[in-house]
């Protein structure tokens, strides 16, 4: 790894003077996926802004019927959280599947959906959940967050704070994870929502995280795994690589997603 | 730059710089040479070791990280008189290992699965090492080593 100039601000604002003034400044939230980049050098910035302990970035509330999470909060927190389990069990249980327990204490949820890896988890709990993703300028819907592979709606100088979901009728994550990395090679979260059924579809498309509009449509009419029999996904747009194929994926989606509304049916 | 922090109970200060991983000033820095860097991509978990409490991969966190924390390493797991731990003793007991590169993790792993749920099923037991990865493939042992120090026998529970 090359050499990085570590800073750790007290406040949100002395992070963005911080990334304002570096050259190639990146925020540090767990590290779990920069760090591994930066030793192949696939990414050499010049300064690292950590801010996990910027006091308001962690932790989860409830406000107003939604469930608040810091974007500093890691993974095992979101998976032990009280509220979490009680309000949206199926987003609990999605976190507590991500990685492994070590990688869990130090990843984020702002680290993970601001990197927007096509084989992360929690993308397609924002997406299906409709979540809000906060800033220090302003709040993201979810369809408007995910832009592509690794890329977000994010710009210059915008820092995620927190993410905002209100929580589903009814909802599950059913993923098939890659045995030896643990991400997902298909995984699909399934929730009843206020504004219908939404299905959100990671691991398998080549621009990231994706809604699958005719398994909403079916589960819209029927929210049964018998609703996903006969419902095609197209292989085209999918990943292909060493772990399986475009077609195999496509599959995978379905079989997924029958899981995931069977689990969510309970 | 500047850190310090406790690492088994001895505060430490150290210079570093920026991209110091934790596990090399661990190893290099304070020649605690017990936790050891399997892969160095943060899959094996070798490296394994507790920051305030919690299992973390030493090679995939910076030093400058854990300023101020309370870090927690193999060798810190023995008991004060110098004997094993009943984890420790546990791992010698069941024959927990084999080449034993793995086993420092595996040990940190497991104290911190215990700490939380002092009774795991052997599933639980399993999923928790999903990140602890033992070339030698003796995981059966190590399985049936961290159920015994939790006063359980492997078959008990599923």
């Amino acid at each position: 790894m090359y050499d990085v100039h570590y800073h750790r601000p007290a406040t949100l604002d002395d992070a963005l003077n911080l990334l304002a003034g570096a050259d190639d400044g990146k925020i540090l939230s767990g590290g779990q996926t920069l760090l591994p980049t930066m030793k192949q050098h696939l990414a050499a910035p010049t300064d690292l802004v950590d801010v996990r302990r910027i006091p308001g970035m962690r932790g989860i509330k409830v406000e107003g019927g939604h469930l608040v999470i810091g974007a500093a909060t890691t993974h095992a927190e979101v998976a032990g959280s009280a509220e979490v389990r009680q309000d949206i069990p199926s987003l609990a249980s999605l976190a507590s599947g991500i990685g492994d327990p070590a990688v869990r204490h130090m990843g984020t949820i702002g680290g993970s959906i601001a990197n927007h890896d096509p084989a992360a988890d929690y993308p397609s709990a924002v997406l299906a959940l409709n979540g809000i993703v906060v800033t220090n300028r302003r709040q993201i819907a979810a369809d408007d967050f995910f832009t592509g592979l690794f890329s977000t709606a994010l710009e210059e100088g915008e820092i995620i704070t927190a993410v905002r979901f209100a929580p589903p009728k009814r909802g599950a994550y059913a993923k098939f994870p890659n045995p030896a990395s643990r991400y997902a090679m298909v995984g699909v979260y399934v929730a009843d929502t206020a504004s219908g059924v939404r299905v959100a579809v990671t691991g398998a498309g080549e621009n990231g995280v994706f809604r699958h509009g005719a398994l909403e449509a079916a589960l819209g009419r029927s929210f049964t795994p018998a609703a996903v029999e006969g419902v095609a996904t197209p292989a085209a747009g999918l990943l292909s690589d060493i772990h399986g194929d475009a077609a195999y994926r496509a599959h995978l989606v379905g079989v997924m997603a029958k899981r995931a509304v069977a689990a969510a049916l309970g | 730059m500047q850190v310090s922090m406790t690492v088994n109970g001895q505060t430490v200060a150290a210079e570093i710089e920026g991209r110091t991983l934790l596990v090399e000033l661990l190893r290099e820095g304070l020649r605690l040479t017990g936790t050891h860097v399997g892969c160095d991509t943060s899959q094996c978990g070798a490296c394994t070791v507790h920051v305030d409490g919690l299992p973390v991969k030493a090679c995939t966190m910076l030093a400058a990280e854990a300023e101020g924390c309370s870090v927690t390493t193999i060798e810190g797991m023995a008991n004060a008189d110098g004997t094993l731990s009943p984890l420790q003793q546990a791992f010698n007991d069941h024959h927990g290992l084999q080449c034993g590169f793995c086993t420092p993790g595996m040990v940190m792993s497991g104290a911190a699965l215990l700490a939380v749920n002092p009774k795991p099923t052997e599933t639980e037991v399993r999923h928790w090492l999903e990140g602890n990865l033992c070339r030698c493939t003796g995981y059966h042992n190590i399985v049936k080593a961290i159920m015994a120090a939790s006063g359980q026998q492997v078959g008990e529970t599923v």
